[in-house]
């Protein structure tokens, strides 16, 4: 059986592909084999015995990669005992990964792989430092079978809701988590005395140090949830000052210095449709995706409602329909995240040799009238069901089939 | 509250037909009916509306794809729009010589959105616990309080949601309690207090809570801490009302010796007993709706409309009967247990039912953009093999919600005599790609994508704006 699956070749024929890494081809094929994209083009040789998808007018895109949210970690966010997410009692939790509190099973994965999203980062929550956010396909009996990249990103909070962390002041946020960073230096260059107890008190214990070694030898990615101006531009000093690599995540009043994120080399994750005003972020606005890139940032979008990951599509049309262009909004949600979370080599385009996370829609996936027809994931055509899809069958004509 | 005098109740009563008094208008456009009024209330028009229209000079919006709420859509159609009313809609409409002419090619032309679920100026922006007075959180039956006494006009969200072509809301309490308090129906257009926004004539609505809500946040101060609590919550409540209605009702016919002594709590509820205030019901499950509508048959009111409602599929054809509308979103879903049903063809299975979905926010984004939900929850319907027309879905998020908050006939749908609540859009609403450029609020301009003079700001915003 397995054998079977692996040496499966589906084509899928005569759409028009979007592959992001290079212009729309029209009337082309996507080849499938093996889990891996084999070939892309319009002069295809279609093998003997794959099955074939005809998506004449259709549009074919790469998966969509939502970079936040906690899919698999949280089935119902008002009922405790369903989430998997925050560390309690840990304001350094850098040791903590999320992977195994994964729960394959989840009702929320099938509900929005079938509408188009095919990898997110499952991401703790906490107060300073969260923890290791691990990238996962939405398909897999296994968290094995799921597993993209773990860890893909050290999470740290640098905004308002930290401070409690930081004894109540961003100031006291940042010195905090500089001294965690110093301990951690000065750990990895004394574990003899540490295990010989010559330390004094270390701001973390040694678990959690050690997993911030990754990080301040530029190994793993920072993603730094901050919004507020000056909270961005902590974030830029301390990533400079540790020679960090630094993801941004939120940025709502990152729209105010493109420059100054664009000269760190800095990519952000923003939420087009974040724009209600607070004291962490009084300059949000719709237009922030937009502006972000014209000032040569590099911008993947975001839908950071877990259980409407699905709506990441949506998002991805108010960015276009709020200044950034449409091309720009695709690669927002495929290639751009595939390269902020290290994964491009195999994740976010459609080009031979990369994972088969592919989409087939009926039109312009941002629509609302367009419709997904299939959904491959590592070549695996996904049945378009979910518990809503059952319940709609159930209901849809009453009374009810029981 | 307790100085009033009976004497002063007593004219107040006499008042209880004369709806929103129109004071000292300088542009004094006839305001149009007030919704039907009360007969045996023990009201007058407590807290009256101060609203006025805002003086603007004619518009005709030319050459648009108009579509009208009612059934019929104009392709190359024009509106004119004069003295806060809509006065022709049609393919040949004649620009009066004092008419500011808009070219509607490419455009779309909607009636203004109107939301029957915000909490606006109730939790206003920037979200700390100064501004959270939504919830009076401190008994779980609370029908004395109103939401206009807590609603803060510099909300800085209030010009977001005029951006997204809102011009009308039901601002309502929170759902803490099993009975909330009453609702304020607004018009949304800036103010200095919410006495200029109040809808002339509207009905306040009463917010009550099924489910979670109420036996979370009392389960451990005194209950209620089931749902047999929150029913035997809503039966004791309305049971104390019923005296204190009949009490009331004897006094107003005979007048005979002092008047009964008010009770704010139970003369909201006498007046949900009497019709004259809807109830707004928040409930997400069918098994608890169909309790309420058997509360309603206990007591004698009709439920006007059901909140939330993620399950009003499985019950669409009770809902149909019943004649109660469902505020439903698009597709929220799984964020508490009784939100596990959702499912995107919620509204369109309503709608095939014979019932009115209506489209709500219940959220300071969602408000923003109610017409994409909406088309999100008309294509999810199509692809289900359900036929849902364009108009169908304009409706649901005006001409519907309209009748939710009993102004349908006088907002909702393009039509002549109706108030000029308009939005001029830049492709079809229920596009991803879709913005208002223009908001009309009773012929007034008070959003113009294009035009910063046209972008009004509340106060909270000057001097914060980078």
């Amino acid at each position: 059986m397995i054998a079977f699956l692996l040496a499966q070749t589906i084509a899928i024929t005569g759409g028009t592909v979007y592959p992001v890494s290079g212009p729309k081809v029209e009337n082309a094929t996507v080849l499938i084999r093996d889990g891996r994209i084999a070939a892309v083009g319009t002069n295809v040789a279609v093998p003997a015995g794959a099955t074939r998808i005809d998506a004449s007018g259709k549009w074919i895109t790469p998966g969509l990669i939502d970079g936040a949210g906690q899919m698999g970690l949280r089935e119902i966010s008002a009922v405790n005992a369903t989430n998997e997410a925050v560390l309690q009692g840990n304001d350094v939790a850098a040791a903590f990964n999320v992977l195994e509190g994964i729960n394959p099973a989840s009702t929320l994965i099938p509900v929005n792989r079938i509408e188009g999203v095919t990898t997110t980062l499952a991401v703790p929550g906490g107060r300073l430092i969260w923890g290791q956010a691990a990238l996962i396909d939405l398909d897999g009996a296994t968290i094995e079978a799921m597993r993209v990249k773990s860890p893909a990103a050290m999470v740290v909070d640098l905004s308002e809701g930290a401070k409690e962390a930081g004894g109540g002041s961003r100031a006291g946020v940042a010195q905090r988590l500089r001294r965690v960073f110093n301990d951690a230096l000065e750990y990895s260059r004394r574990r003899t005395d540490y295990t010989r107890a010559q330390m004094q008190q270390l701001a973390a214990s040694a678990a959690d140090l050690e997993a911030l070694l990754p990080v301040l030898r530029g190994q793993l990615p920072l993603l730094v949830v901050a919004n507020r101006r000056s909270d961005i531009e902590t974030a830029l000093r301390i990533g400079r000052e540790y020679k960090l690599r630094l993801i941004l995540a939120g940025a709502a009043e990152g729209w105010m210095i493109p420059g100054e994120i664009a000269a760190a080399g800095v990519p952000v994750l923003v939420e087009p449709l974040d724009n209600i005003p607070s004291y962490d972020a009084l300059g949000i606005r719709y237009e922030n995706a937009a502006l972000l890139t014209k000032g040569g940032v590099k911008v993947g979008l975001l839908e950071t409602a877990t259980e409407n990951t699905r709506n990441l599509r949506q998002q991805a049309g108010n960015a276009v329909a709020y200044g950034m262009t449409w091309d720009q909004a695709l690669r927002a949600v495929t290639l751009t995240p595939a390269e902020v979370f290290g994964v491009a080599e195999s994740y976010g385009s459609i080009e031979p040799g990369k994972v088969a996370n592919v989409v087939v829609w009926s039109g312009d996936p941002f629509e609302f009238s367009t419709g997904v027809e299939h959904v491959y994931i590592r070549g695996r055509e996904i049945p378009l069901r979910s518990r809503q899809t059952d319940l709609l069958e159930r209901y849809r004509s009453l009374p009810p089939k029981y | 509250m307790r100085h009033l005098s009976a004497a002063l109740i007593v004219f107040l009563a006499a008042c209880a037909s004369a709806g929103a008094r129109q004071t000292g208008s300088a542009a004094p456009a006839p305001t149009p009916a007030a919704a039907p009024a009360a007969q045996d209330t023990t009201e007058g028009p407590q807290y009256p509306s101060t609203y006025q229209r805002h003086a603007n000079p004619p518009v005709l919006i030319r050459n648009a794809m108009i579509l009208t709420a009612t059934g019929q859509e104009i392709t190359g159609g024009s509106i004119l729009l004069r003295d806060g009313r809509i006065v022709a809609v049609g393919t040949t409409v004649e620009a009066p010589a004092d008419a500011v002419v808009v070219d509607g090619t490419g455009k779309w032309v909607t009636p203004g959105v109107i939301d029957t679920h915000s909490h606006l100026g109730v939790y206003a922006a920037p979200g700390t616990q100064a501004e959270s007075d939504g919830n009076e959180a401190t008994n779980p039956v609370t029908a004395e309080v109103w939401a206009e006494h807590s609603f803060w006009p510099q909300d800085p969200q209030i010009p977001l949601a005029i951006a997204g072509g809102v011009t009308t809301i039901q601002a309502l309490p929170g759902s803490a309690n099993l009975i909330g308090g009453r609702s304020a129906v607004l018009k949304l257009v800036p103010a200095r207090s919410v006495q200029e926004m109040k809808f002339p004539g509207a009905r306040y609505g009463l917010k009550m809570a099924c489910g979670e809500n109420p036996k979370r946040v009392y389960g451990n101060r005194g209950g209620p801490s089931t749902r047999m609590g929150n029913m035997a919550g809503y039966r004791t409540a309305f049971i104390q009302a019923q005296a204190y209605r009949r009490r009331w009702d004897k006094w107003n016919k005979d007048h005979q010796g002092d008047p009964p002594e008010r009770n704010l709590r139970n003369e909201t509820l006498a007046e949900v007993l009497r019709g004259n205030i809807f109830v707004q019901n928040h409930c997400y499950r069918a098994d608890e709706m169909v309790q309420m509508l058997d509360l309603g048959h206990e007591f004698g009111f009709k439920i006007r409309s059901f909140h939330h409602a993620v399950e009003a599929y499985k019950i669409a054809d009770v809902l149909a009967r019943e004649g109660t509308a469902v505020s439903i979103w698009a597709d929220w879903w799984g964020f508490k247990e009784e939100a596990m049903d959702g499912i995107h063809e919620n509204a369109a299975l309503v709608q095939q039912a014979g019932g009115r979905p209506v489209i709500h926010s219940d959220s300071e984004s969602g408000i923003q953009r109610l017409n994409q939900e909406a088309g999100k929850a008309m294509y999810y319907g199509r692809r289900a093999g359900i036929q849902i027309t364009r108009d169908q879905a304009v409706r649901w998020f005006t001409a519907n919600p309209a009748w939710v908050l009993g102004l349908d006939s006088l907002v909702g749908t393009l039509e002549p005599g109706k108030m000029a609540d308009v939005v001029v859009w830049s492709a079809d609403p229920l596009s991803v790609y879709a913005r208002a450029l223009q908001v009309y609020n009773d012929g007034w301009l008070v959003y113009d994508r294009n035009d910063p003079t046209h972008q009004p700001k509340t106060d909270f915003t000057l001097g914060r704006e980078p």
